[in-house]
C-alpha cells in the first residue's frame, strides 16, 4: 500500500464527515493508479496451467468458408487446443439483442476482415498468436459492401428502417419560404480504451465457469456465455473490478473473448486467458457509427426553422449489435436544442462487411447533433447572418414550441439562459469582430468561432434497462460493504456511490468498501451505459442503506425508549434522544440484538415510457444539458487545425462531485474533439483496416488540448426531477461539446466566401478534408484558391 | 565481451544469463519480475502506457530518460538502470511527488496510462528548472490519455516540483557508483539458448562482428526493429546494437559542417541540429516522441530506408552524405543515392552507417521545412516538404527540395528545382513549380493520406515558402516557432 504525502482531501473538522455527495473527492482508486497497484485483469495472479488464446482471423472481408485446415497451427509449438464453431456446445451466437446474427466463431462464413474463425489455446500469447497464423483457409470470395452508399444502393440493411414524424415536413418544406438540401458525411470512432479488451475464465466445480473482464456488462457476459455453454445463468460468474477505459466499446465488445476464454475453460478443463493485441482489438471490435446525413430544411427569413426532413444512414457493420438503439438515438438527437415544427426523420440500419459497430459515448445523438448544427450553419450562411443568432432563435421555448419530434414535451429547458450565460462569459461577439479583422488581414491563417450547445436526453431508450440493484452489508465492527450493479471505467462512479452512501448512513466514506461488480452479488444488471450509472445505482445504493438504517433507527429507538423520528444519523454518530452513539457502537449494539444488517436497494426510472412503433412517448426522464464556444485556426494551403480557446459551460445538476464530473466534461470534450479532427477510419478497397493501431490512429495527444481552455459547471444547475441528491448524468452529454470545433473549422472556412457560402466539410476534419472544403469553397465563390 | 545482461532493477543488481534475447522489457517486467504496474497499451511504442526511465551514469551523475518498455529488448538494459513505477516509492511507502501531483489535480480516471505518465513526469522531474507549457507537451506527447484530456496531467506536471520531495531509493546518492561498478566497460557478447545478442563498444569491432554475421539485424534504437517482433513475431538472431558503440554516438561540430554519428538519438542532435536549421529542428522535435527520441537514431532513420522517415528530407535537401563502412573499407555516398528503391538501399551485407555529414554551407532561413500529419505531435507525416532556397537579388540562386512521402523513397523534386533556379522569385515561377512537381511524383494513397491530397499540399507547400520569403511575411504556421498559437 501507498501512503499519499498528505491526505487525498483535505479532513473537516472534527465531528463532521468525511465524504459525503456534493464533494471532490478523488477518484478511489487514484492513490493504486499513480504507484502501478491498481490490478487490472492482465494483472492479476495467473492460475497454474493457464493456456493464453489467440484468434484466427478471416483475411477475406466478405466469403465462403470453403475448408478450414488448422493441422498446422495444431502441429505449432506450445499449442494445447484449437477450437472452432463445431466444437461449441450451446449456440454459436453472441448478438445482445437476440437477433442472431452475431457468431462467437464464423461458421462457413465470414462477414468482415479480421472476423475470427477459430480460437487457438497455447502455453504463451506469443506461441498463441504465431499459431493463430497457420491457417489453410480456401475461402470463395463474395462481393464485399463497404460503404453505407453501396449498401443503401443494393438495400443491404441489418434492421428495417425506421421513421419519426411530427406534422408533415413533406408538405410544409413546399411552403417554406427558404429551403436548402445538403448532405453531411461523419466518420466513425475507435474507442481506443487504452487497456484492451481481455478476458480470464477459471473452470469451476460442476463445469461452472468464472470469468475475470474488463467489461460494462458482466450481466451480459454471464447470460450470453449460459447460451454458447448450454448451462443455466447461475453457472457463469463475472466479475468486474475496473477498466482501463471503454467508451463504449465493452459494452458489447468484451463478450467475444470472455465465451472463447469460457469456451477453453470448459472444453480444456483448464483456465484461459485472451488479451487482444492492439492491432487486433482494433481489427476485430466495433466503433462508432459512421453515417450519411442528408437533410432538406425549410426557413423563414429570419432564420426559423418551419420544416426539417432528413435521412439519418448509418454503417451498421455485417450484424445489428446495438444498433436499433444507437440509430434510433441519433434520431432523438437529430432536434438537439431546437424546436423543429415539422419534422421527418427517416433511419436506414446499412449492413456492410465491416466489423459490427457498436455503442460509443453518445450512442448515436453526436451524429444527429452534427447534422441540426450544419443545417444551423446552412442556414446563417445562407442569410448572412451569424450562426449563433438562428441557435438562439431555433431553440425550444414556451408551450407551442416545446415538443420534440418523438412528442415529448421539454419541461427542464435551460438551455437559452445557459447559452446566454456563456456567450458573455466567452466574450463572443467581441472576439466575433476580432476574428473577422484578423480574417481580412491574414492570408494564409483563417480563423473560425462557433458555440454549439447540447441537449442530452437521459435514460435507456429500451426502457426496461432502466432498472438497477445493490447490496449493502454493514458488519457487525461498523465498517460497510458496499456493491452495486455498475461497473467502474475510470468516470469515477464508485467513489459516487460510495459518497452517496456515506451521506446515507453519516458515516466517513472511507469506512465503505468498495467491491468489484459482480453477477453473484447483484443479478440482471443493466449495463454501465447511457450515462446512467450514478443515476440509478446511486439510487438503489441509497435504498439499501436505506432499508438498514431504518433498522438502525428502530433498533435504536425502541433500545432507548424514544419515537424513531427522535434518531438522527449525523457525522459518525448516531443522536438518539439525549445521547450520541458513535455509528459502530449501534451498529454492534443491533447486531447483538439481532438485527438484520445487509439489504438490497432496488430502483427503477420513473416516468419513462416509449411506444417505438409509433415514435411516440417519454423516453428520457430528463435532458442534460451544455454548450461550448470553440475558436480555432487552419492553415488554408495545407488544411492543418488547431484549436485555439475553448469555453465550456456545463449542467450537471447538483454534482455529486465536481471534481469527477469536470473530469467528464474536459474528457468528454477532448474525445469529441478528437472524433471530428484527427481521428480517422480508413478502411482499404478489400475491407482491410488501414488505421488499426495508434501510429495511424490519431487521438488527441497533450499539445491538442486547447491552450486557453476554461471549462465551468452551470452553477444554477439543479435537476428539476427527483434524482439521486438532484445530481445529472455526466458520462456522455460533453462529447458533443466537441461539435463546436468542428463547426468553428467551417466557419473559418466561410471567412474564405465572406461567410455567405456554407463550405462542405465532412467529418473528421482532418488536414486532407478542410483542404479540400476550401479549394471546393473557393472555386464555388469564382475566384482563386488561397 | 561479458556474458551476463547486468543492470540495476530499481536499486538491485541483475545479472540475467538465460533470456530469449528478443525479450522485451516490458515482458521482463510484468512476465519475469511480476512487476505488473508497467502497462501495454499498443506494443509498438506509441501510446506510453509501458513508459519505464532508464538511468545512465556519466561517471558522476546520473542522466535520466523515459523509454518504451513494449519495443526495448532486454539485452539493451546492460549497463542502466530500469526505473519502473514500482520503483518510485519513498520512505514509508510515500508517494513521489509526480504521483501526488497526479492525484492532487484529479489527474487519473481509468489509470491504465497512468503509470507511463507518472514515469515521464519522473523523468522531467529529474531535469532542472520549473517546465512551462511546452516542455509538458514535448514530454507527455508520447503519452496517450483517452479520459482526462490531459489538463489535470499538466497541472500536474507545472504543481510536482512544488510539492515535498520524497526521493526514492532508485535515485539515491551513491546509484551512479553502484551502476559504474556494474559495469566492466566492454562490450555484451550474450547469448543463451533462445538466440544471440551483440553490443559492441567500438566500431572496430562492431565492424568485425557485422563481417562475421553479414545477415544480422543491425539494431539501433528499435523503434521500428522492435516492431517486427511485436507486430510481424518475427525471432532475431542474431541481433547486434549498435546503441554502445562510442565512436557512433559522437555528434562532432565543424566549421562547414557537422558528423553525426549513426547511433546518435534525436534528442541529443536536437539541440545542435536546432541552433543550426530551426525547421530542421522543428522536425525533430515533432518527430514520434520523447521516448521514441530518447532512443531513436538518425542513422536509424536512414538506415530502414522507410519513404516516410522525417530526417531524410531535410537532410537531402542540405546535400547531406553517408560514410558506410564495411570491415576496414569505407565509402562516402550522397544520402539521396542511398535510397534506391522502396525496400532497397544501398548497403551491402555486413556494412553499416557510421556517420552522416551534414553540410553547413546553407543559412539558417534559407531551410524551411513542413511535416504534414493528422496530428501535429508523435504522428508519421503524410508529406515532409523540406526545401533549400536562396533567393539573391529576387532570383533563385539554388534549390534543393526534397519531399517524403511522395514516393517510394525520400525524394529530391528535380523538376521543381530546374522549374525554380536562376527564375526570378515570383508567383509565376512558383506557378512553373508547382506544374512540375507532377513531372516529379506520382504519389500514391493510403491512410494517412489521398494521392490528390499529397500532389496538392506538396504544391501548396512551395506557395507556402513564397508567402514566408516576402518582405512582410504573414503568420503562416499553426505549430512550432512563429505560430499563430505559440505567439
Amino acid at each position: 500500500m501507498v501512503r499519499p504525502s498528505r491526505p487525498l482531501y483535505e479532513p473537516p473538522p472534527l465531528g463532521l464527515l468525511w465524504g459525503g455527495v456534493h464533494k471532490d473527492l478523488a477518484h478511489d482508486s487514484a492513490l493504486k493508479h499513480v504507484s502501478g497497484e491498481a490490478r487490472y485483469v492482465d494483472d492479476l495472479p495467473e492460475p497454474r496451467d493457464l493456456l493464453h488464446l489467440a484468434a484466427g482471423m478471416s483475411e477475406q472481408a466478405h466469403a465462403k468458408l470453403l475448408d478450414l485446415d488448422l493441422s498446422a497451427v495444431r502441429d505449432a509449438p506450445g499449442v494445447v487446443a484449437v477450437f472452432t464453431a463445431q466444437d461449441i456446445p450451446g449456440f454459436n451466437d453472441i448478438s445482445p439483442t437476440g437477433t442472431r446474427d452475431d457468431p462467437l466463431l464464423a461458421d462457413g462464413l465470414v462477414e468482415f476482415h479480421g472476423q475470427p474463425m477459430f480460437v487457438v489455446a497455447a502455453a504463451t500469447t506469443e506461441q498463441a498468436r504465431a499459431a493463430a497464423r497457420l491457417a489453410q483457409v480456401r475461402y470463395e470470395e463474395l462481393e464485399p459492401v463497404l460503404s453505407v452508399d453501396h449498401a443503401l444502393e443494393r438495400g443491404d440493411f441489418v434492421l428495417e428502417p425506421h421513421e419519426m414524424r411530427r406534422g408533415n415536413a413533406e408538405a410544409a418544406l413546399k411552403q417554406a419560404p427558404r429551403r436548402i438540401k445538403g448532405q453531411i458525411r461523419i466518420g466513425g470512432q475507435e474507442h481506443f480504451y487504452l487497456e484492451g479488451q481481455i478476458a480470464l475464465a477459471l473452470p469451476m466445480e460442476d463445469g461452472d465457469v468464472q470469468i475475470y473482464t474488463s467489461s460494462q456488462h458482466p450481466s451480459e457476459i454471464q447470460h450470453t456465455a449460459a447460451r454458447v455453454l448450454d448451462c443455466p445463468s447461475n453457472g457463469v460468474t463475472v466479475e468486474v473490478r475496473r477498466m482501463g477505459g471503454a467508451f463504449g466499446g465493452k459494452e458489447t465488445q468484451a463478450a467475444q473473448w470472455c465465451l472463447l476464454a469460457a469456451l477453453v475453460a470448459r472444453l480444456t478443463g483448464r483456465s484461459a486467458k485472451f488479451r487482444l493485441d492492439r492491432d487486433h482489438d482494433m481489427a476485430m471490435t466495433g466503433k462508432r457509427h459512421d453515417f450519411l446525413a442528408d437533410y432538406e430544411v425549410g426557413f423563414d427569413d429570419d432564420g426559423r426553422i418551419t420544416a426539417l426532413d432528413t435521412t439519418l444512414s448509418s454503417r451498421c457493420g455485417f450484424s445489428a449489435d446495438l444498433s436499433a438503439s444507437i440509430n434510433d438515438r441519433a434520431m432523438f438527437h437529430a432536434d438537439n436544442c431546437y424546436y423543429l415544427d415539422q419534422v421527418h426523420i427517416l433511419s436506414h440500419r446499412c449492413k456492410t462487411n465491416t466489423v459490427s459497430n457498436t455503442a460509443f459515448r453518445g450512442f448515436g445523438g453526436p451524429q444527429g447533433m452534427v447534422m441540426i448544427e450544419r443545417v444551423i450553419d446552412e442556414i446563417a450562411r445562407a442569410l448572412g447572418k451569424d450562426p449563433l443568432e438562428i441557435r438562439k432563435l431555433n431553440l425550444y421555448g414556451d408551450e407551442g414550441r416545446n415538443v420534440t419530434p418523438y412528442h415529448m414535451t421539454v419541461e427542464d429547458n435551460v438551455a437559452p439562459e445557459l447559452i446566454a450565460e456563456l456567450e458573455a462569459t466567452s466574450d463572443y461577439w467581441a472576439r466575433r469582430e476580432e476574428i473577422a479583422q484578423f480574417n481580412k488581414t491574414s492570408p494564409v491563417i483563417k480563423r473560425g468561432l462557433a458555440l454549439t450547445p447540447v441537449k442530452f436526453g437521459i435514460s435507456f431508450t429500451t426502457t426496461f434497462l432502466n432498472q438497477a440493484g445493490a447490496l449493502v452489508h454493514v458488519y457487525s465492527d461498523g465498517s460497510v460493504h458496499l456493491n452495486h450493479g455498475g461497473t467502474e471505467m475510470g468516470q469515477g462512479l464508485y467513489i459516487k456511490i460510495a459518497q452517496v452512501v456515506a451521506e446515507e448512513f453519516q458515516i466517513d466514506v472511507d469506512r465503505i468498501k468498495i467491491t468489484a461488480t459482480t453477477t453473484a452479488k447483484v443479478p440482471n444488471t443493466s449495463p454501465t451505459a447511457a450515462s446512467s450509472g450514478a443515476d440509478m445505482n446511486g439510487m438503489a445504493a441509497q435504498a439499501a442503506a436505506r432499508t438498514i438504517k431504518d433498522r438502525l433507527a428502530a433498533f435504536a429507538a425502541e433500545q432507548f425508549q424514544v419515537s424513531p423520528e427522535e434518531v438522527l444519523f449525523t457525522n459518525n454518530r448516531v443522536v438518539v434522544g439525549e445521547r450520541e452513539i458513535p455509528f459502530p457502537e449501534l451498529v454492534h449494539m443491533a447486531y447483538h440484538d439481532r438485527v438484520h444488517l445487509s439489504s438490497t436497494g432496488f430502483y427503477k426510472t420513473p416516468k419513462v415510457h416509449y411506444e417505438r412503433e409509433t415514435a411516440r412517448g417519454r423516453p428520457f426522464f430528463y435532458f442534460a444539458y451544455g454548450a461550448a464556444v470553440a475558436e480555432v485556426a487552419i492553415d488554408t494551403l495545407t488544411g492543418e487545425n488547431k484549436v485555439l480557446r475553448v469555453d465550456i459551460l456545463h449542467d450537471v445538476g447538483r454534482s455529486l462531485n465536481p471534481a469527477i464530473d469536470l473530469g467528464q466534461i474536459e474528457g468528454g470534450f477532448i474525445q469529441g474533439m478528437g472524433w471530428l479532427t484527427s481521428e480517422e477510419l480508413w478502411f482499404d478497397a478489400k475491407g482491410r483496416l488501414g488505421t488499426h493501431a495508434p501510429s495511424t490512429y490519431k487521438i488527441p495527444a497533450c499539445a491538442d488540448r486547447p491552450e486557453d481552455f476554461r471549462v465551468k459547471i452551470y452553477e444554477r444547475g439543479e435537476n428539476v426531477e427527483e434524482t439521486i441528491h438532484r445530481s445529472k448524468a455526466v458520462g456522455e452529454p460533453p462529447l458533443m461539446l466537441g461539435i463546436s470545433v468542428f463547426n468553428a473549422i467551417a466557419d473559418a472556412i466561410a471567412s474564405l466566401a465572406d461567410y455567405r457560402l456554407q463550405p462542405g466539410l465532412d467529418s473528421p476534419a482532418t488536414p486532407e478534408r478542410v483542404l479540400f472544403a476550401v479549394d471546393e469553397l473557393c472555386q464555388r465563390k469564382g475566384g482563386s484558391v488561397p | 565481451m561479458g556474458k551476463a545482461i547486468s543492470f540495476l532493477l530499481g536499486d538491485a543488481e541483475r545479472h540475467l544469463d538465460s533470456v530469449d534475447p528478443n525479450l522485451t522489457v516490458l515482458r521482463y517486467l510484468r512476465e519475469v519480475e511480476g512487476l505488473t504496474g508497467t502497462k501495454e497499451g499498443c506494443a509498438e511504442g506509441d501510446c506510453g502506457a509501458c513508459t519505464v526511465v532508464l538511468g545512465e551514469s556519466n561517471g558522476e551523475r546520473m542522466h535520466y530518460r523515459a523509454v518504451n518498455a513494449c519495443i526495448l529488448f532486454t539485452p539493451a538494459l546492460d549497463g542502466k538502470q530500469l526505473i519502473a513505477i514500482e520503483h518510485l516509492k519513498g520512505a514509508d511507502d510515500r508517494l513521489h511527488p509526480a504521483q501526488d501531483a497526479m492525484v492532487q489535480t484529479h489527474g487519473t480516471q481509468c489509470g491504465f496510462c497512468t503509470p507511463g505518465f507518472i514515469m515521464s513526469l519522473f523523468a522531467l522531474y529529474e531535469e532542472p528548472g520549473a517546465p512551462d507549457r511546452a516542455r509538458i507537451d514535448d514530454t507527455l506527447a508520447g503519452n496517450l490519455c483517452r479520459c482526462t484530456g490531459y489538463g489535470p496531467i499538466v497541472k500536474a506536471a507545472r504543481d510536482m516540483k512544488s510539492l515535498e520531495p520524497n526521493t526514492p531509493a532508485c535515485v539515491k546518492p551513491g546509484i551512479a557508483r553502484q551502476l559504474d561498478r556494474l559495469s566492466d566497460g566492454d562490450g555484451l557478447a550474450f547469448e543463451s539458448k533462445d538466440g544471440r545478442f551483440f553490443a559492441p563498444r567500438t566500431a572496430d569491432e562492431l565492424a568485425d562482428l557485422l563481417l562475421a554475421h553479414p545477415k544480422a539485424t543491425i539494431l539501433s534504437g528499435g523503434t521500428d526493429v522492435g516492431l517486427w517482433v511485436t507486430k510481424a513475431l518475427r525471432h532475431l538472431d542474431p541481433v547486434i546494437h549498435t546503441g554502445q558503440v562510442a565512436e557512433l554516438k559522437e555528434l562532432r561540430q565543424f566549421d562547414d559542417h557537422l558528423e553525426i554519428g549513426a547511433a546518435v538519438t534525436y534528442e541529443d542532435a536536437h539541440e545542435v541540429i536546432a541552433q543550426h536549421f530551426p525547421d530542421f529542428g522543428e522536425v525533430i522535435r515533432r518527430l514520434g516522441c520523447r521516448q521514441v527520441r530518447n532512443v531513436g537514431t538518425i542513422g536509424g532513420n536512414i538506415g530502414n530506408g522507410s519513404p516516410i522517415g522525417d530526417s531524410p528530407p531535410p537532410l537531402i535537401a542540405l546535400g547531406a552524405r553517408l560514410v558506410l563502412r564495411r570491415g576496414a573499407e569505407r565509402r562516402e555516398i550522397a544520402l539521396e543515392d542511398y535510397f534506391i528503391d522502396y525496400g532497397k538501399q544501398d548497403r551491402q551485407p555486413g556494412e553499416f552507417i557510421e556517420r552522416i555529414i551534414m553540410p553547413l554551407e546553407t543559412a539558417a532561413g534559407e531551410l524551411r521545412c513542413y511535416k504534414i500529419s493528422k496530428r501535429f505531435d508523435q504522428d508519421i507525416s503524410a508529406v515532409l516538404g523540406a526545401f533549400n532556397l536562396r533567393i539573391t537579388d529576387g532570383r533563385v540562386e539554388r534549390a534543393r527540395i526534397c519531399y517524403g512521402g511522395m514516393a517510394g523513397t525520400p525524394k529530391r523534386a528535380l523538376a521543381c528545382e530546374a522549374a525554380l533556379t536562376g527564375q526570378p522569385w515570383t508567383l509565376e515561377t512558383v506557378q512553373q513549380g508547382r506544374v512540375a512537381l507532377d513531372s516529379d511524383f506520382t504519389p500514391m494513397s493510403d491512410q494517412r493520406a489521398s494521392a490528390g491530397y499529397r500532389m496538392l499540399v506538396a504544391k501548396n507547400l512551395l506557395t507556402k515558402v513564397y508567402h514566408e520569403t516576402n518582405d512582410a511575411p504573414p503568420v503562416s504556421r499553426l505549430v512550432g516557432a512563429g505560430s499563430l498559437a505559440h505567439g
